[in-house]
């Protein structure tokens, strides 16, 4: 019988890593041809696409077959560069410009519109180049300069912003640049994988489910129901040896691909854009994040299953990861898909800000605020769920309702996950680290979005019917939510120390220095930017730096090194706001069963956020710490039944300060009667 | 400032120095031979199985004891000279105590049998008993015969289990752990072994273990000459206190280190506590010697309070404990006698699947509940020793069984089917009361 498992079990290692090459391998599956039809197809017929042919042509690149795709993405981008320059030469601003503008300068040193228009033909181009001169250098005439050397200098040195604007109207750059070199890659592919397309996708990913399971299915017979963790610390997989390190660099580098070459795996879109077809519609085509979702979400389920033999003696156990994987695929995978099938915006509608920090990013209002009804309603939903749904359900239930329950980086991480949970740094340095880091992204973020709605608002001035809501009203608002938001702090620090007294000040006083700034910044200087930065260049270092860095690449990547919630605990700023609500006002905590604890260490070495629970534990005191999510694993590893979730009043023996080990009654006595 | 040492850094020294450190400024050794930081001897299982790794079991990071001044000393003690208030170590080095904490724990017992130190034969008490069982099962090892079936040799059958080596469990009882459980809860955890292929053999002893030519343990010998071939030998019939060292010198000892119920010894100035201490006057309704961790921590938080001025004597609550075999959690509170007293009641209750029961007694007359078992079901702690201070009667507790529940959420309960089974027992007619949160939190 055993051995029979084993040997299925072995069976199904095999058909994974089987199905695992066939899905890597098939990023090499493909030959590329560029031609004319798939520029046109992918650019539109537009003035663009013109340059990018005739730029291919002369580089003699189209119609021509590459078997490698690094040979391929490297000429396409030379192509695109070439129609840059194509462009610029008929669009550009160079010297000679300015010197056919000097040529009908009349008094020295004085700017004249007439001058340069002059010096433009009369051609449609001509004239559009002219006006776009005009528009950068009108501001010149009121200038005065020594002599004409000095206006030839100054119109110069306009010339690259010029050109800049050039490339941005009409050339290829930034993130559209990305775009087209991924479609235009993707519809380059051709011979073995498209042609098998069918037969690709069942032996990768059929192979690999299938596989996996005939892994994981047996557990279910292993013995009786109860959580083994034999063997993890002697497992090169789990125990950071070199197995660990190799998934873990697997991880990082689909990540960096995914994040920053995409263009280099197009292939896996070919082969999900069936799936994409049947789920959102004949037009829909798989695209980057099509892939990604798809990827986690299978992973989820995959490893849910795992979740389900592994915990199949644990009803808590049980039921969160069906809620996980629940949410995973209907709110974050499916749901959208429908949406954007019946032209609705489509979003997570469980993804709550500031975990999903673009949600109130200007385009993402532009778009809810003029897509109708549904889109102002997904709007209200996002706000309603910030700000009143999320600390709610943290006062009642804790904030493992979502981080473990709902979340999908969560999902991840308690599925995929779940085998490194022990890797988490225990340690009281880490501990301080930790909170300095996420502490420091929630208020990062929390100014970043204040920001970029800031800008995004209209002015007094610039308000219509339509759009009403200004500037001033917005943090007029703030000011109000963030006064009460401190008021309440104040309120219950008062009623009994909640947070020592160094963290409480340090809240009030950073809550109080924004309220200080964004009014002066607002009401005095008139500043553009709230605080004083560009919104838009900050939220892109956000975007790349933890938006993808910290919480795809390192939060995923290094699973196998630093444990499954590196992001949760170091970075998210959504759980450290909850984590804050969790201890200040929540009825959520774990309670230590008396004296029964043995200080065997399970629940701190298996708790993932790094919480060293059996400190609390073993001197009989209920754990209510910002960062426990609530995964409950510390409770079912726990060996003498010390520890269970639960919620309660929000009384003064929640926290306890100073807590007494029931069973010892003379020493228990003391204590109390000495009040220590 | 005096000087306080104390030898052992197990669970009892260990709670000394710290409640020592938190209640005065003397200055505090801890003597060990074992490891240089404490560790939870509990653990030791888990390291084996690749649950934990050592660093794990330490309940404290390495900077706390320096943080909390209290000096780690790595020896060994090999007597204590009471005249000259100074421990000897094994170096001929000596120490000078002003006061000494005894907190030396215990050892496997080894009864004499033919073959007992033969390679590949060995209790499981300390970290190097860990290393050598690592070092003999290590290879080669197809079956291992456990000698004694208490709760060291539970874990020692899971620990070799999960290394895919077959356990052969000799039991001199008629059932499992029989000195402690009642008869249906042994038979559950009987079951449940056997579930988990543990080859049971009840009444069976140990004759003798044999050799092969290289001295390496090749089978045993039961009473009934029946012999079993096997590679690994686990001794766990027991410990008792490790009181070797201390046979010359003039502290009083028997089967323990004799102390009164201020933990002191014969010698002033010098006191016992944990594993190795025995009551000439055991506390009431307990045993003399209880060698559990939780006596070991309230012994240490005992003998702090004595040693910074304020002299107390050792007044244990309600007993409790608690266990785990394989898959089956066990937790006990008050007192269940392996076999009930003629005035004891008996209430038993067990799940259909086996798995879970729990066994309540209470006094025949009064009804005054005693204690529980229960097996596969988490109970509050607090509850139950309130009931039991309390001296609350079966009732009462039957009919709020719900509040004592510790089962994680969502876990399925069972109060209504134990009160059911009750009432039609007893002739009775109550009716469960719901969880209340307020009696539970106050
Ligand atoms: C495998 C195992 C599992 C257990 N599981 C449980 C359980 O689940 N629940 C429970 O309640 N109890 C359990 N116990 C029992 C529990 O561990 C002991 O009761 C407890 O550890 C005793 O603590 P102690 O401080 O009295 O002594 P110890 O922990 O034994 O510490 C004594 C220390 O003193 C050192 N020492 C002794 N003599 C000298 C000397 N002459 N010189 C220098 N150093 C010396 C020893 O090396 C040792 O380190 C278990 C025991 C074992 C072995
Ligand atoms: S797992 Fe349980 S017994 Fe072990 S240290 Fe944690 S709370 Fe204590
Ligand atoms: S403390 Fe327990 S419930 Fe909280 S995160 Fe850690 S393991 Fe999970």
């Amino acid at each position: 019988m055993h051995i029979i498992m084993r040997n299925i079990q072995k069976t199904g290692l095999f058909i994974f890593i089987a199905g695992l090459l066939v899905f890597i391998g098939s990023l090499s599956l493909s030959n590329f041809r560029l031609t004319a039809e798939i520029i046109d197809d992918r650019i539109g017929a537009t003035t663009k696409a013109t340059y990018l042919k005739k730029a291919a042509e002369t580089l003699h690149i189209t119609d021509r077959e590459y078997r490698s795709k690094f040979g391929f993405i490297r000429d396409l981008k030379i192509s695109f560069n070439k129609a840059n320059d194509l462009l610029l030469a008929d669009y550009g601003f160079t010297r000679e410009d300015v010197d056919r503008i000097m040529a009908h300068i009349t008094t020295p040193g004085v700017y004249s519109e007439e001058a340069v228009a002059a010096a433009f033909g009369n051609g449609s181009i001509d004239i559009s180049r002219q006006e776009k001169f005009r528009g950068s250098t009108s501001w010149m005439a009121s200038q005065t300069y020594h002599n004409n050397a000095a206006l030839r200098k100054a119109m110069e040195q306009k010339l690259p912003d010029l050109n800049q604007e050039v490339l941005q109207g009409v050339g290829f750059q930034g993130y559209a640049l990305s775009e087209y070199t991924f479609k235009i890659t993707k519809s380059a592919s051709e011979g073995i994988l498209t042609d098998h397309l069918r037969a690709i996708f069942i032996l990768s990913f059929l192979g690999t489910i299938l596989g996996a399971l005939l892994f994981i299915v047996p557990q279910f017979k292993e013995g009786p129901p109860g959580i083994k963790n034999n063997g993890i610390f002697h497992h090169p997989a789990t125990n950071r040896g070199w197995l660990g390190m190799i998934v873990g660099g697997m991880l990082i580098l689909f990540y960096i691909f995914l994040y920053w070459f995409p263009e280099y795996i197009t292939n896996w879109t070919l082969l999900l854009d069936p799936v994409k077809k049947w789920l959102g519609g004949p037009d829909a085509e798989a695209d980057r994040w099509f892939l990604y979702g798809f990827l986690y979400t299978l992973v989820m389920l995959v490893m849910g299953i795992r979740m389900f033999a592994k915990y199949r003696g644990n009803a808590y156990q049980m039921v969160r990861t069906t809620s996980v994987l629940f949410f995973q695929t209907g709110f974050a995978f499916i749901i959208p898909e429908i949406m954007a099938r019946f032209n609705l915006p489509a979003r997570d509608l469980k993804n709550a800000w500031p975990l999903d920090y673009t949600g109130f990013y200007d385009y993402n209002l532009e778009a809810l605020t003029t897509g109708g009804g549904t889109g102002k309603a997904i709007l209200f939903w996002m706000i309603g769920l910030a700000v009143i749904v999320v600390p709610v359900m943290v006062y009642f239930f804790g904030k493992r309702w979502y981080c473990s329950w709902v979340c999908g980086c969560g999902g991840l991480a308690e599925t995929l996950g779940d085998p490194y949970r022990q890797l988490s740094d225990k340690s009281l340095k880490s501990w301080k680290i930790e909170r300095w880091m996420v502490y420091s992204v929630m208020v990062f973020v929390y100014l970043m979005t204040l920001a970029v709605v800031y800008t995004y608002l209209p002015t007094a001035e610039q308000a219509t019917p339509d759009k009403w809501f200004t500037k001033g009203n917005f943090i007029a608002l703030i000011w109000v939510a963030m006064a009460i938001g401190m008021g309440l702090l104040f309120y219950w620090q008062k009623q009994r120390e909640r947070f020592s007294k160094k963290t409480f000040l340090t809240m009030m006083g950073i809550s109080g220095a924004v309220l200080m700034v964004i009014g002066i910044s607002h009401f005095v200087l008139k500043a553009e930017n709230l605080f004083f930065f560009n919104s838009y260049q900050v939220r892109a270092w956000y975007g790349f730096l933890i938006g993808s860095a910290f919480a795809g690449v390192v939060g995923t990547g290094f699973y196998p090194l630093m444990g499954n919630r590196v992001w949760c605990r170091f970075g998210c700023p959504l759980a450290a706001f909850m984590g804050l609500i969790q201890r200040i006002k929540s009825r959520f905590r774990i309670t230590t069963n008396g004296g029964q604890c043995i200080s065997c260490g399970n629940c701190s070495t298996y708790c993932e956020m790094g919480i060293d629970v059996r400190a609390y534990a073993q001197r009989g005191q209920n754990i209510v710490r910002s960062s426990c999510v609530g995964c409950g694993v510390c409770s079912a590893v726990c060996p003498r039944g010390v520890l269970k979730l639960e919620n309660g009043p929000d009384n003064p023996e929640r926290i306890q300060e100073n807590p007494i080990i029931i069973g010892n009654d003379g020493v228990a006595l003391n204590l109390k009667n000495s009040g220590k | 400032m005096e000087h306080i040492v104390i030898i052992g850094n197990g669970i009892s020294g260990i709670t000394a120095a710290r409640h020592i450190r938190k209640r005065s400024n003397h200055r505090i050794t801890v003597i060990s031979a074992e490891t240089d930081h404490f560790f939870s001897r509990t653990a030791l299982m888990y390291i084996y199985m690749g649950h934990m790794k050592y660093e794990n079991t330490k309940p404290y990071e390495d900077h706390f004891w320096k943080k909390n001044r209290i000096d780690l000393k790595r020896a060994y003690v090999k007597r204590v000279d009471t005249d000259n208030k100074a421990v000897i170590f094994s170096d001929n080095s000596a120490m000078d105590y002003d006061a000494l904490v005894l907190a030396v724990g215990s050892k496997s017992n080894k009864f004499g049998w033919p073959g007992q130190d033969l390679e590949g034969v060995q209790g499981l008490y300390s970290f190097q008993d860990l290393q050598t069982m690592e070092h003999h099962t290590k290879a080669g090892v197809k079956r291992a015969v456990l000698i004694g079936g208490g709760l060291i040799g539970v874990e020692m059958a899971e620990m070799l289990h999960s290394r895919g080596i077959d356990v052969t469990f000799l039991v001199r009882e008629n059932r499992f752990w029989g000195n402690v459980l009642p008869k249906e809860e042994g038979e559950l955890i009987t079951r449940h072994l056997r579930e988990h292929h543990v080859d049971l053999r009840m009444e069976t002893e140990l004759k003798a273990i044999l050799p092969d030519k290289n001295g390496r343990v090749r089978a045993v010998v039961t009473h009934k000459e029946q012999e079993i071939e096997c590679q690994f030998v686990g001794l766990t019939a027991g410990v008792s206190p490790n009181i070797a060292f201390l046979k010359n010198s003039k502290i009083e000892t028997q089967r323990g280190i004799m102390v009164n119920r201020y933990l002191e010894t014969n010698i002033p100035g010098v006191y016992a506590i944990g594993d190795c201490a025995f009551f000439r006057e055991a506390p009431p309704g307990r045993r003399p010697l209880e060698q559990v961790w939780y006596t070991g921590r309230m012994m240490g938080e005992t003998v702090a309070q004595t040693l910074t001025g304020n002299r107390k004597m050792y007044e244990p609550g309600s007993w409790f404990n608690s266990a785990k075999f394989f898959d089956i959690e066990y937790q006990t509170y008050g007192t269940v006698n392996a076999n009930p007293a003629a005035s004891e009641a008996v209430f038993y209750w067990e799940h259909p699947n086996g798995k879970k029961c729990v066994k309540m007694i209470f006094d025949k007359s009064s009804e005054k509940f005693l204690g529980i078992n229960v097996f596969g079901i988490r109970m509050r702690h607090e509850i139950f020793d309130k009931w039991l201070r309390e001296e609350q009667n079966i009732d009462h507790v039957m009919t709020h069984l719900a509040d004592a529940n510790f089962d994680p959420e969502l876990y399925r309960r069972y109060e209504k089917d134990i009160l059911r089974k009750f009432n039609q027992e007893n002739h009775k007619n109550l009716s469960g009361q719901p969880k209340s949160r307020t009696r539970i939190f106050g």
